[in-house]
């Protein structure tokens, strides 16, 4: 689960991290008052969306008055911002952070994430702060310091000591990075964080250490001892339809194309993404419906995967483990009945029971075409769609 | 297979008088597979499904001479439940639970880290559909029936694509040595990798099959021990071939990820090493029959 820069922020300076006085904003007047209440004469207004790349999407502004506070949040609040991150659909807008601006002497990168080759927590670092990361690590691998923290004794001083001298810091600066690095750490320990992300790190004229960005990630399994967090999720960031889905405790991945699927299981979702794609279309979503369909969990899966205005064939595709494919058939029936498809289906059940899954759809009298194998159930809703889309001329 | 499990293994079931532990346990002794018992703290001394339930599970392998496990118990407990099964000396445990978080799963392998090698439990997922050994013994939740004893060991990552294989295979006439799910969490027990090296040492064993996902250096890992170590022939198929590039969670995580990530760049490192490639996932079953006509 992610969070917003501001709340990482918050999080952090309770780990002893320094951050520039700031406040949160859901409207103008209230970003004008903390602009008012944060003194000096440079304000950053900062959109909140859960996306990086803000600045060069327009959505990170220099003030030096109030009145350019006003019109940076007239401008954010309520726009969705499209970065190359955020995905083409963009995130809206809908609070800003006011911050003090930062005179800065140098500008750092520092993350920790958990590595899951060595399963153990990874401390990573660059002089080269403000550049994207990914773009660095193609370009200059040399330029990034990466320190592995043992799980049982955590993070050392010695470790933090050797990271600060690699990123080129003052020595006068030791203590105050030492105490900066070790509070990320942390902060990720103690909160479940999967990732943890400050990019820029500055060293400010004042020779000051601050978090200039934040951005932290959370594992949603561990929510459940961590409400605080949980409290901070946002689902105006999320594709609604994810949202939807998980409210049933459904799993759903929206992609770009026209072919709706239900399957069960990850893997198979992805084996038959690759299937449907083999076979020349290309799939809308991928509704996950996991082990245990009832009827009414196999309608609430195809009202989501139909939810999708672009859906023009559907594909359900399920492999009865602990599932029943007869259980299954009932629920595809009772959908099909219930919500007036109308766009043709393509079922193909396997596993457990699987005859008298085939005798119940068969039986059913209802347009649903059936295949035995992946291979045929992607051909022939690739078929169906094809069709579909020629008689629409 | 009797590297992991046979029909004489002794297992108990972790979280055995709970709904789903219940459930799987009777699946499992109605598979023929051999269920000595079960452990829920402060059931112990009571009886269920006709067999005993234990407080702990030292006093599961003390009474009842327990090998193996399996591990139904909610994510909030289960990586204990697994550190005790280690503790206690059980071999092999197979964690089925879905939903246990990262950092307990990293306290989980460094515990395990501790023990010599020779003396440390092997983990297999969690999140994972389980260990069959077909006509032996079923330690998992698959439909045992679309299992066939045979000669193809098989090590993947997806429950229901693991069964996609194996039905696929059923069709043609091939049956599986063993079937091993190593889960599909961010940290899990046994790699591609280890369970290979099992794959390896098993006499009935004579086709290995991965089934492998994007992400992760794991299957490339495997790949280079096939070439440097293993005597059979190793099959493969990476799901997601045609997927778009991942959605960015947060951008750290691409540095790790250098080389190999892809499922295109696996395929092509993969074959390098000698890998034969299954270039769907409705040719699994094709591919590896393939194998087996040439041998």
């Amino acid at each position: 689960m992610n969070i917003h820069e501001y709340q990482a922020k918050e999080i952090l300076s309770e780990y002893g991290v320094k951050i520039a006085e700031g406040g949160i904003a859901y409207s103008v007047e209230e970003a004008v008052q903390r602009a008012r209440e944060i003194e000096g004469d440079v304000w950053v207004v900062k959109a909140q969306i859960h996306s990086g790349a803000r600045g060069k999407a327009g959505g990170i502004k220099v003030c030096k008055t109030h009145a350019e506070v006003q019109a940076a949040a007239e401008e954010l609040l309520g726009k969705v911002l499209v970065t190359h991150q955020s995905g083409a659909a963009g995130k809206l807008c809908s609070r800003v952070y006011i911050e003090a601006g930062t005179k800065i002497e140098k500008e750092i990168y520092l993350s920790f994430l958990i590595d899951r080759s060595t399963e153990r927590v990874i401390m990573v670092g660059s002089a080269q702060g403000g550049m994207e990361i990914e773009t660095l690590a193609q370009t200059q691998p040399e330029a990034i310091i990466k320190i592995y923290i043992e799980p049982a004794v955590g993070l050392q001083d010695f470790q933090a000591r050797k990271m600060a001298f690699a990123l080129g810091l003052d020595s006068s600066l030791l203590n105050h990075a030492v105490k900066t690095i070790k509070g990320c750490y942390r902060a990720l320990r103690d909160l479940d964080a999967n990732i943890l992300e400050i990019n820029p790190l500055v060293v400010t004229a004042n020779n000051e250490i601050i978090a200039l960005d934040a951005k932290m990630a959370f594992d949603e399994n561990a929510l459940y001892r961590r409400h605080k967090i949980a409290e901070l999720r946002d689902n105006s960031q999320v594709d609604p339809r994810e949202v939807a889905a998980a409210e049933v405790g459904l799993s759903y991945v929206g992609l770009d194309g026209d072919i709706g699927c239900m399957i069960n299981g990850a893997g198979l979702a992805m084996a038959t993404m690759d299937m449907i794609k083999l076979a020349g279309g290309e799939p809308a979503n991928f509704l996950d419906v996991g082990g245990g369909a009832s009827a009414e969990r196999t309608e609430k899966a195809f009202r989501l995967v139909l939810a999708d205005k672009n859906v023009k064939a559907m594909l359900v595709n399920i492999f009865a483990g602990i599932n029943r494919c007869d259980w299954i058939a009932e629920g595809v029936v009772q959908a099909v009945k219930n919500i007036g498809m109308q766009v043709p289906l393509v079922v193909r059940l396997s596993g457990t029971n699987v005859e008298e899954g085939r005798k119940i759809i068969a039986d059913s009298g209802m347009k649903i075409i059936t295949a035995d194998t992946l291979a045929e159930a992607a051909e022939k809703v690739v078929a169906a769609r094809n069709q579909v889309v020629a008689q629409k001329g | 297979m009797t590297i992991l499990i046979d029909e004489k293994t002794r297992i108990i079931v972790q979280g055995f008088t709970g709904k789903i532990g219940t459930f799987h346990a009777q699946e499992m002794i109605d598979y023929g597979s051999n269920v000595v018992g079960g452990v829920t703290p402060g059931k112990g001394g009571q009886t269920h499904l006709g067999l005993p339930v234990f407080n702990t599970v030292k006093e599961a392998v003390q009474q009842a001479g327990a090998e193996a496990s399996i591990v139904f118990v909610p994510p909030a407990f289960a990586a204990d439940s697994i550190m005790e099964a280690a503790d206690a000396g059980i071999r092999y445990c197979v964690a089925i639970t879905d939903g246990i978080p990262t950092q307990d799963m990293m306290t989980v392998k460094n515990f395990l880290r501790r023990f010599p090698k020779e003396e440390r439990m092997m983990l297999t997922g969690p999140n994972c559909a389980g260990t069959i050994s077909p006509g032996r013994s079923m330690l998992g939740i698959m439909p045992g029936h679309i299992y066939v004893r045979g000669n193809v060991g098989v090590v993947g990552r997806s429950g229901t694509l693991g069964y996609e294989a194996a039905d696929q295979m059923r069709a043609l006439g091939i049956g599986i040595s063993t079937s091993v799910g190593i889960g599909g969490d961010p940290i899990i027990g046994s790699s591609h990798l280890d369970v290979l090296e099992k794959l390896e040492q098993d006499p009935e064993t004579k086709v290995a099959l991965m089934i492998g996902e994007i992400g992760g250096p794991m299957e490339v890992d495997a790949g280079i021990f096939f070439k440097e170590n293993m005597t059979k022939p190793l099959v493969a198929y990476i799901a997601g071939l045609t997927a778009p590039e991942g959605r960015r969670m947060g951008h750290a995580g691409a540095i790790i990820s250098s080389a190999g990530e892809s499922a295109a760049e696996k395929v092509a490192l993969l074959k390098e090493l000698g890998v034969i490639i299954s270039p769907t996932p409705s040719l699994m079953g094709q591919t590896v029959a393939q194998v087996l006509a040439k041998m």
